[in-house]
């Protein structure tokens, strides 16, 4: 309107009024500029946001598989129960070494009439170190099978299933001493025969950390559960203690200058770097109270200092937003003002207060820097707690900060878990983000 | 009021989980990121064969973990530090303070430092000390004269190396690595190219001169990180002229996208090292708090297992994943089994 008042160039006679004048064109096309921008930006955002998918799905998806070898091993009585008695203890005396000749047999039978360079003992490089466990496991369960020969599915070295997967080519095995390229003739004829397969792989979400050199047995299971501990800490902690704090601040505190300083506070908290609750954590819980390190507790009471003050923010704003009518009302009818806020204020505000929850909580699950200073990274995650004690007291590490810890490790099989986990990861995010959306769609109401 | 409620036993059920938290019974482990793969390999075999449950091995390097080592004794203080140096004078002192007084020292092999570049990078296949220190170190000898240090190309100053700018990544100074860096490599190299001497001639005390042959050029060709290899490797992946500070392991982990240069003529493995051939290496280490032995289940187990000749000798896992077996085990053994604690 102002361009229209103010003048300007005077319209000259004989034009259209169809036609548009120059000052018109001008605003249109920043108009049309404007409208560009953000198109751009949101194209960019957009290409963002699926190369990075892109990245994590092609690098995480191999984690989800693994490569397996069909082994019949003959449990030679001799090697396992010298006296021949089945005394259980006897036998747990022969370690996972003692169990190595018994595999190595067994692969030699299964690569016979295949030929190759390879000595007998060079063959072992074909299998993961846990195949000893896996075969000593099982005896020690069923020690009336020694003497028999039984079928096991063993997993394979990681170069071997990195090679089935495509991630290590025989030129990178020239200078390798952990695999030579003869072995992979010995793997294309196996899986000819069937007897190596790769197929989905249950241990990589149900299992326990692995330490450096069996990255192929390497699963995100114990830091899953690692994980829920903390949650269930943080929402144990943090939504009573939120939720309580909002309410008086919201509908009991007096207007003050003391409640302005608390109300800033809060704010503030919000805004801290998390890393410096981590410190906070390991000054107060670990060094004075003298919890135990590395613990879902203490994982889950620093995280919880985190994730308060996103809750109280959001069921602040909830209950902002319940209109005063309707405490007007209830008061009106003679309710206390108790149970006006706990009869009708606060159920109006419930869905706000569970969605912010549940956002916190997705934060503190995907937090890693605190987790760092209280010591749930490096080889934790090896145990399934007992129970629900030893879940919460036990050392154990979180899935964030196992992802961390494999992006570190030396073996290129470990970088790939990595982004398997972040794909688990990912999910549990999603779902809980998924939840929160709902939530607010069927139960929120507007005025 | 049920929310107030709620809080309180909540609190409550904290706090009595916090006092039963008492009694441990695994292994706790902490310190240096050097030793963590060795000793998470042996935890995990020492988990399968004995009835203990997993030791849990933390990383954080080796002072961390010595100094929570020193913290004191009880179920709240880890049994046991790893360490890539052997523990400083001062720090006994400060764990005899704390009351950690038995502590024995557990030598488990030997781990050696390679320099490696881009696989197909320029050829950086032969180093001697005198080129790493022409190269990083912040005055070198020029002429008979010591000046800041005037070389941005390896070829300055050996004809023989490739014609490539200067840069390399070397272990921070929060790593034990580096102490082993400067130690064999920059003051060696100090010494050899009269460097080291023509500080003396200049005037400085001898102690002096040691110190100034270990610093490292500033001027941003010397990269310290801090971080793990893996960063190491992200670097060198991004720079092809760059070369990175490795443990042997680490490299033997990932020739696919790494090629070693020989120091001193002496290409880098565990027999070259085993033998003192190679000259950059350093013994590994792990501390055990004596008056934890009885009180933490299987904390004797674990340490004897860990230099047993299955697990740390020459055939065993740890040999296979880069440690240089210790020609002395049977002695290592002897002092594990019998306890033998420090300045006994």
């Amino acid at each position: 309107m102002t361009d229209a008042t103010q003048g300007g160039p005077i319209r000259t006679k004989g034009k259209s009024i169809l036609e548009l004048d120059t000052r018109t064109k001008k605003r249109n096309a920043a108009e049309a500029r404007f409208k560009g921008y953000g198109i751009a930006a949101i194209c960019v955002s957009l290409f963002f946001l699926v190369s990075l998918l892109v990245t994590i799905v092609s690098n995480g998806v191999p984690a989800f598989t693994q490569t397996f070898v069909n082994l019949s091993v003959t449990l030679d009585e001799a090697k396992l129960d010298k006296n021949g008695n089945r005394n259980i203890d006897e036998i747990k005396k022969v370690s996972t070494f003692g169990y190595k000749p018994l595999i190595n047999a067994a692969l030699v039978s299964a690569t016979d009439g295949i030929e190759t360079e390879l000595t007998d003992k060079d063959l072992d490089k074909i299998l993961s170190a846990s195949a000893g466990a896996v075969v000593r496991d099982h005896v020690i369960a069923n020690p009336d099978m020694i003497g028999e020969t039984v079928e096991f599915r063993l997993l394979t070295s990681s170069r071997v299933d990195g090679y089935m997967k495509g991630r290590v080519v025989r030129e990178d095995l020239a200078r390798d001493k952990n695999l030579d390229a003869a072995h992979l003739d010995l793997i294309d004829v196996m899986a000819e025969r069937g007897a190596v397969q790769r197929t989905f792989n249950w241990d990589f979400i149900f299992g326990s950390d692995a330490s450096e050199s069996r990255p192929e047995q390497a699963g995100i299971g114990v830091s899953m559960l690692g994980s829920f501990f903390m949650m269930l800490v943080v929402l144990a902690l943090a939504l009573p203690i939120g939720v309580a704090a909002s309410i008086y601040l919201e509908e009991f505190a007096p207007q003050n200058r003391f409640t302005d300083l608390i109300e800033v506070n809060i704010s503030n908290l919000a805004a801290v770097p998390s890393i410096v609750f981590g410190i906070l954590g390991l000054a107060v819980f670990i060094q004075f109270a003298h919890l135990p390190q590395s613990a879902p507790i203490v994982g889950g009471l620093t995280l919880t200092l985190m994730t308060l003050p996103t809750i109280v923010i959001s069921t602040r704003a909830s209950l902002k937003a319940v209109p005063p009518s309707i405490r007007d009302a209830a008061l009106g009818v003679g309710a206390s003002k108790m149970q006006a806020v706990f009869h009708h204020v606060l159920p109006l505000a419930m869905p706000g207060i569970l969605t912010g929850t549940i956002i916190g909580l997705a934060q503190a699950l995907g937090e890693t820097a605190p987790l760092l200073l209280i010591g749930m990274v490096g080889y934790i995650a090896t145990n399934y707690p007992e129970g629900v004690t030893s879940g919460f007291l036990d050392p154990n590490s979180a899935m964030p900060a196992q992802i961390y810890e494999w992006a570190k490790r030396a073996d290129p099989a470990f970088y790939e878990r990595a982004w398997g986990g972040i794909i688990v990861l990912l999910l549990f995010l999603l779902t809980m983000n998924l939840i929160a959306i709902i939530l607010r769609r069927r139960f929120e109401r507007r005025w | 009021m049920s929310i107030f409620k709620m809080t309180a036993s909540t609190l409550a059920i904290t706090a009595i989980s916090a006092t039963a938290a008492v009694a441990r019974d695994n292994v706790q482990v902490a310190g240096s990121s050097t030793v963590l793969p060795y000793a998470s390999i042996v935890a995990e075999a020492f988990g399968e064969n004995f009835d203990f449950p997993t030791p849990v091995v933390e990383s954080g390097g080796s002072s961390a973990g010595l100094k929570r080592f020193c913290e004191g004794v009880g179920e709240n203080t880890i049994d046991v530090a790893n360490a890539s140096r052997a523990i400083r004078e001062s720090e006994l002192a400060v764990c005899a303070e704390n009351g950690v007084t038995d502590v024995i020292e557990v030598r488990i092999g030997y781990d050696g430092i390679v320099f490696a570049s881009q696989l197909d990078g320029p050829d950086y296949v032969a180093f001697e000390p005198a080129d790493i220190f022409n190269a990083l170190a912040p005055k070198v000898l020029v002429d008979g004269e010591l000046v800041d240090n005037p070389y941005t190309m390896w070829s300055d100053f050996n004809a023989d190396l490739p014609a490539e700018e200067i840069l390399a990544f070397i272990p921070g100074t929060k790593h034990g690595t580096r102490e082993v860096f400067e130690e064999k490599v920059i003051a060696a190299g100090c010494e050899a190219t009269g460097a080291h001497d023509a500080m003396i001639a200049a005037g400085m005390s001898e102690d002096d001169a040691e110190d100034a042959c270990l610093a490292v050029r500033t001027d941003g060709l010397s990269v310290d990180i801090d971080g793990d290899y893996t960063e190491t490797l992200a670097r060198i992946d991004a720079n092809a002229n760059g070369i990175g500070v490795f443990g042997l392991a680490f490299y033997e982990n990932n020739t696919d996208k790494l090629k070693v240069a020989t120091m001193s003529g002496v290409e880098p493995s565990t027999e070259t090292i085993s033998t003192g051939e190679y000259p950059v290496s350093r013994p590994l280490y792990f501390y055990v708090k004596a008056a934890h032995i009885g009180v933490i289940p299987g904390l004797k187990e674990y340490a004897e297992f860990f230099v047993a000749d299955e697990i740390a000798g020459p055939d065993g896992p740890l040999s296979a994943y880069g440690l240089v077996s210790d020609p002395a085990l049977a002695d290592v053994q002897t002092t594990v089994m019998d306890e033998v604690t420090m300045g006994n």
